[in-house]
Formats: C-alpha cells, sequence, structure tokens
C-alpha cells in the first residue's frame, strides 16, 4: 500500500460491509421480516437475504433489516412490513424474492410504497 | 453480505468465563442450521463489562446478552437467529425496559462513558486489519506521512495536552521533543506493556482490542522522533494479547503499514515484541529497556534519560499503551478536540479498571474531572448488598486512597495529587466498610516486598522492616512508639529508593495512615480491628439470647471448638477456634457474633 486512496478504498469496501453493525438511530428506515415457522415455511429465508443484498448492492444508508415472529396472519406469509420515521406502516405479504428489488426501489429509494403487494390489495 | 452479526466478547475476562466454547458452539450451530452465509460471528475485545462476561451483542438488532453459557446458545440460535424472537431472559437487565428495549449506549454503565483509547475495543474484530482501517483506522499514520513534517507531529502531540497514561502524568509531546531533539544513527520506540498492577487490565484490553491502534501510533512516534525501530515490552501472562499484537503486526506488514518505505514517504518502520517474564520492577522504564537487551530486569539511575541515552543506550521514547492510543485519533481530530476533554492541566479521558467491591466489575473510559461518585455509583452501579462504601484505592502499590469525605473530588492528575493519592496506571479498587485499612496496606506492602528486584538497600530491606511492622500492628503487638517509627520509615524509603518501585512503595501505608489513621490506632490501643478482618483481633461468640441450640454451627466447626447439646445454648472455646468464620456463615439466627 502506497497510497492514501488504497487505504480509503480497503476503508469503504469494509466499512459497507460492517454497516449492519451500526447503530442507526431513530430515523433508521426498518424492514421486518416474519420469520416465525409459518415465516420460513412459506419462504421468508431468501426473501429475507434478497433484502440484505439489495440494500448493499445500492450501498443505502440508515436502513436495517431485522426479523420479528409471527405477526398473525399465517395464511399470507411471507409478510414484510416496512416502517419509515413518521410514516404508516406498509405491510407487503406474499413475498418473494423476486419482488424484493422493485419494493426496495420504489418504495425505500423513492418512497412509492408498491400498492399491488399489500395486504390491503390481496384482501380484496 | 451478512445479514447478522454475532460479536462475542474475546477479551481474556470472558475467555476466562468460556466465551471460546461459546464461539465454537455458536459457529457449530450457526452451520447445522445451514445459516453459515448469512449470519457471521465475530471474536472482539473487551466490551468493559466484565461483570456480566461472557458478553454477546447480536446485530442489527444490537441486542447485548449478558452471562451467556454454552448451554444457551441452541436457544440463541433458533429462537434468535433462525426466527428472529429475541432471547428476552438473556438480555442485558439495564436494557430492559417494559416498552422498549433500550441500546447499549443508554445504560447508566455506558451513558457516561466516554470511549477514546477504547474506542474501537468490543466494536472491531481485533484480527482483521481491514476492520480497523474501516473505522478510520491507519488515516492518521498516513495524515503524519503524506501532510506533516514529524516537528509538526511533535507540535500537535504537546498542544494536545497528552500525559502519560502510565501513571506518571509527564506530558507526552513533551517527551518525544527531547528524542527528536537528539540525534543519532538510531533511535528506538519502546511501548511499555507491562501491567503489573494487581486489579488493572487496561493496557491489556486495548491490546487484546485493538492492537492495530498500537501498531500505528507507535509508527507516528517514530516518524515524529526519528526512530526506525520499536518495540513493544508486553508481559507473557497476557497471551491473548501478544497472539493478536503479533497477527497486527504480521497483517500491517503485508499491508507495507510497517517496514520500508512506508506511504511511499521514505520513512521505515519496523516493530519487535518482547516477553516479559512478570516481574513488577520491569514496568519501570530503565528497568523494561534493561530486559529488552536481554539483562536481568533492574532498574538504572537516571539522568541519563531515555530520551537521550536509552534502548541499547540510543535515544528511546517510551510510552504506555494507554498513551499511545489516543494519538491516532488525536492526530486524526486535532489538538483542540483532545484538549477540549477534560480539566485544565489533565486532557482527555482515562480509563479505568474497576474491581472490588462494586456491582459492575470492568473498565470504563471517562473523561478527565469526572468525580469518584460519578465513577462509582452511576457507571458502577455502586456498591453490592447494601454495604457503605468506605474507600476507592488508586494506582495499585504505588498508589493512594481516596477516602469517602473527598468522593466529590474532580478525577485528574494534579487533584489526586494534591490529597496525596496518584492517578497510577488506572487500577481503580472499590473497598467498603468490611475491608480493614491496615490490611489493606500490608497486602500492598506484600506485594512490593515480592517484587523488589534487590537492587538497592532502601527498597529490599525497607520494604520488608516496614511489611513487619504492619503484621506487628494487625496482631495486635504494636505501641504507639511503632506508628511514628513506621512513618519515619516510609519517608526514608521513599528519598532513598533507585526507582519509582521503592519510592512510591510506601504510599499506600502512607494514604492509609492520613486518612484512616483511627484503625491504626485502634489496632494498637484498643487491640481490636474494626472491620473485623485482622484475624488476631478478632474474637468470635455466641448470643445466648439468640441461639436456639440447633447444632449447625457444632457440625460444621473443622476444629470442634462449639460444644452444646440439642435445645442447649452453644458456646466457642476461643483457646481452640481458629477464627475460620464458618459457624457465624452457617448460623440462621444470627447468634454467631464477631467482635
Amino acid at each position: 500500500m502506497k497510497t492514501l486512496e488504497e487505504l480509503m478504498a480497503i476503508r469503504d469496501k469494509t466499512k459497507q460491509r460492517m454497516t449492519v453493525r451500526e447503530d442507526t438511530g431513530d430515523d433508521a428506515v426498518r424492514i421486518v421480516v416474519g420469520m416465525a415457522t409459518c415465516g420460513i415455511a412459506a419462504g421468508a429465508r431468501p426473501v429475507l437475504n434478497a433484502f440484505v443484498e439489495e440494500i448493499a448492492k445500492r450501498n443505502l444508508k440508515g436502513v436495517t433489516v431485522t426479523q420479528t415472529g409471527c405477526i398473525g396472519m399465517c395464511q399470507y406469509e411471507p409478510i414484510v412490513e416496512v416502517i419509515q420515521p413518521g410514516k404508516e406502516k406498509v405491510t407487503y405479504v406474499k413475498m418473494t424474492a423476486d419482488k424484493v428489488a422493485r419494493v426496495v426501489n420504489d418504495h425505500i429509494v423513492n418512497g412509492n410504497p408498491v400498492a399491488e403487494y399489500t395486504v390491503g390489495a390481496i384482501e380484496k | 453480505m451478512y445479514r447478522s452479526h454475532v460479536l462475542v466478547c474475546g477479551g481474556t475476562g470472558c475467555t476466562s468465563s468460556n466465551s471460546a466454547a461459546i464461539i465454537e458452539a455458536l459457529e457449530a450451530q450457526i452451520a447445522e442450521k445451514g445459516l453459515s452465509d448469512e449470519i457471521k460471528v465475530i471474536r472482539t475485545g473487551c466490551f468493559g463489562l466484565c461483570a456480566l462476561g461472557p458478553i454477546m451483542i447480536v446485530y442489527p438488532e444490537g441486542c447485548f446478552y449478558s452471562q451467556v453459557k454454552v448451554e444457551d446458545v441452541p436457544e440463541i440460535v433458533e429462537e434468535h437467529l433462525l426466527k428472529g424472537r429475541i432471547v428476552t431472559r438473556l438480555l442485558y437487565d439495564e436494557t430492559v425496559h417494559p416498552d422498549e428495549i433500550k441500546s447499549l449506549k443508554e445504560t447508566d454503565f455506558y451513558a457516561k462513558q466516554h470511549r477514546v483509547a477504547l474506542r474501537n475495543c468490543g466494536v472491531i474484530d481485533p484480527e482483521n486489519i481491514d476492520e480497523y482501517i474501516a473505522y478510520d483506522g491507519y488515516q492518521a499514520l498516513a495524515k503524519c506521512l503524506k501532510e506533516l513534517t514529524p516537528e509538526q507531529v511533535v507540535q500537535i502531540v504537546k498542544d494536545s495536552g497528552l500525559r502519560g497514561r502510565g501513571g506518571g502524568g509527564f506530558p507526552t509531546g513533551l517527551k518525544w521533543s527531547f528524542t527528536a531533539a537528539n540525534q543519532a544513527d538510531q533511535k528506538y520506540v519502546v511501548c511499555n506493556a507491562d501491567e503489573g498492577d494487581p486489579g488493572a487490565f487496561m493496557d491489556r484490553s486495548v491490546l487484546e482490542g485493538d492492537p492495530h491502534c498500537i501498531v500505528e501510533a507507535m509508527t507516528i512516534c517514530g516518524y515524529a522522533t526519528g526512530a526506525t525501530e520499536g518495540y513493544v515490552y508486553v508481559r507473557a501472562e497476557y497471551p491473548i494479547a501478544v497472539k493478536r499484537l503479533q497477527i497486527a503486526i504480521d497483517q500491517a506488514r503485508e499491508y507495507g503499514l510497517l517496514g520500508k518505505n512506508i506511504f511511499d514517504s521514505g520513512f521505515d518502520f519496523d516493530l519487535h515484541i518482547r516477553l516479559g517474564a512478570g516481574a513488577f520492577v520491569c514496568g519501570e522504564e530503565t528497568a523494561l529497556m534493561t530486559s529488552i537487551e536481554g539483562n536481568r530486569g533492574e532498574p538504572r539511575p537516571r539522568p541519563p534519560y531515555p530520551a537521550v541515552k536509552g534502548l541499547f543506550k540510543k535515544p528511546t521514547t517510551e510510552n504506555n499503551v494507554e498513551t499511545f492510543a489516543n494519538i491516532p485519533q488525536i492526530i486524526l481530530n486535532g489538538a483542540e478536540w483532545f484538549a477540549s476533554m477534560g480539566t485544565e492541566k489533565s486532557k482527555g479521558t482515562k480509563v479505568f479498571a474497576l474491581g472490588g467491591k462494586i456491582k459492575n466489575t470492568g473498565l470504563v473510559e471517562i473523561p478527565m474531572g469526572t468525580t469518584l461518585r460519578e465513577i462509582i455509583e452511576e457507571i458502577g452501579g455502586g456498591i453490592p448488598n447494601g454495604k457503605k462504601f468506605k474507600a476507592a484505592q488508586t494506582g495499585g502499590p504505588s498508589g493512594g486512597c481516596i477516602p469517602a469525605s473527598l468522593m466529590d473530588t474532580p478525577i485528574d492528575y494534579d487533584n489526586l495529587t494534591a490529597i496525596g493519592c496518584m492517578m497510577g496506571s488506572g487500577g481503580l479498587i472499590v473497598m467498603d466498610e468490611d475491608n480493614c485499612m491496615v490490611d489493606i496496606a500490608k497486602f500492598f506492602l506484600d506485594f512490593t516486598v515480592d517484587e523488589s528486584c534487590g537492587k538497592c538497600t532502601p527498597c529490599r530491606v525497607g520494604t520488608k522492616r516496614l511489611r513487619e511492622m504492619l503484621e506487628k500492628i494487625t496482631d495486635g503487638k504494636a505501641t504507639l512508639e511503632d506508628l511514628d517509627k513506621l512513618e519515619e520509615l516510609c519517608y526514608y524509603i521513599k528519598e532513598n529508593s533507585l526507582c519509582g518501585l521503592g519510592q512510591t512503595a510506601p504510599n499506600p501505608v502512607l494514604a492509609t495512615l492520613k486518612f484512616f489513621r483511627d484503625e491504626y490506632v485502634a489496632h494498637i490501643v484498643d487491640k481490636t480491628c474494626p472491620a473485623g478482618v485482622c484475624k488476631k483481633l478478632v474474637s468470635y461468640s455466641i448470643d445466648a439470647e439468640k441461639c436456639k441450640g440447633c447444632t449447625a454451627c457444632a457440625r460444621k466447626c473443622p476444629v470442634g471448638a462449639i460444644s452444646g447439646a440439642v435445645k442447649e445454648i452453644h458456646s466457642i472455646d476461643k483457646e481452640k477456634c481458629i477464627k475460620c468464620g464458618v459457624c457465624m456463615d452457617t448460623c440462621r439466627f444470627g447468634a454467631v457474633v464477631k467482635k
């Protein structure tokens, strides 16, 4: 290593890998994936991992992906909740890994919840 | 990309409470559940809250699990890591509140702390240079080599007001400037990691939790003072610290951050580790250098000071681990930033190892000027079992004690010296009403008698005589004249010893005499030990009104000193009694009395 640029490159690369350990505070966006037995059986694990990958790929700051237990609507699993401070919680149901990219792009990045994936759309 | 990081403390405290087996079990369980690609286990350095070890933090939730056992691991993996259900029963109770889980930073133990030297401990993987770099590691070195002249680096350290954290409190920048001013074909940097005070483990924790910051700081010191070689003198009793430091040195060499032409600046620097065999005197700077040279660890007279004639008779800068740990942050954030913390003459923060009669045993880092009361009552969580605070011992065998009446003294170098105490390296042992101050002084004298290297007479013979006098007092055989002689000998040893060990050895006696003379007098005149510690001066008896004649004590007494039949009042034969206290612990009615 001979330059500051090389050092900073290692810093940025490792930092991104370590974002999961940052204390994001109260203004963070939280993506909560239901990971009880029902959720796991319905395929929540690939969904969870797809969120982690997508957020890392886009290098989004202040977004955490966590798990939670059974929300109670087991027939709609995998269920994902997106909680943004000061906004209504949005609940996505019957999620798949394929749907993840669109949720991240439309909702997390651009602020437009994907209505057709939400619990409201499916209950109609 | 891992979705979750599990940090397990791998400091010495948690390792000795079995964290290595926990990590092993964790990794096995994670592999078994097929989560190896999703969850990463990281072994970190000390979190500071050693009383609650082994400690585990799970991110992104930031759950702080304490006192984890190997048997708890399957539950953590199954419930938390697989299903996302936090194992509430293992959470640190300070973080659990009725309606929410507080973050660790908000708990009493951490909220008042300000971590500079310990900033990466418990945060990064100490065996991974990339993680150190991610937290701005080696940027300070790059800044020095690319933008600053050696003189400017020395000036920044001077302006910061940093003082030696090993105990002496000598201004670090000034020390560096002395070495820099001396011309020589070879100069050295030495890091003193021979932490020997009973109860102190700040330096060990820095080396275990953040070894790269020492590598970086020593390299910066080398650049500033014109040295091209450095030695870390660390005790062999710190195997984890030694191992991680060696890994750090190897990784730094691999990245070209040690070796020839660092950052293409033309500056060369390399580091070596030397293991100490655990002699307390080798923490004294001249004895330490003598030991590195391969000789018997004995001090030599100063002057000449190490800045003129140090290691291998070349100009040498020697600093303590914690002092070095502050350097990269000072360079990165500026002297003003550092000087904004602390008091007028003591800048920055200080790490203390809390031990003794206190709830949160562990490591705390606080800004200079914090009062002892804040450390003990707020951060430390107070004295357990509802006992009363009596005194805090600082500075180990070279230090003194702070009595309850001076608890509101803001802690810094000068305030402690003013009350006849010293900062020392940062061991802080809390004592309650059950501690006998004469016994404490004797304990530290025991230590110095063992550790005196024997080179000079005042220390070798003086400390031994001092110890005998204390024994006479705790045996109840001393007279008030002995007390005067004791004090006289203390001053004689202080004035005539060759090195710091002897010059400070009488401090525990003088400090306890100053604040707790009444306890000494009680031993001598009344032949009693107020705290009930000194065996020769206590006696056990049975309170006839409370004794139910249950025979429990008589059955437990190892020497058969208790007599009495069932439902009859028992009595203790004082001739046979060995004062072990078993009867007192056994009695359910509080009938055994110690006087």
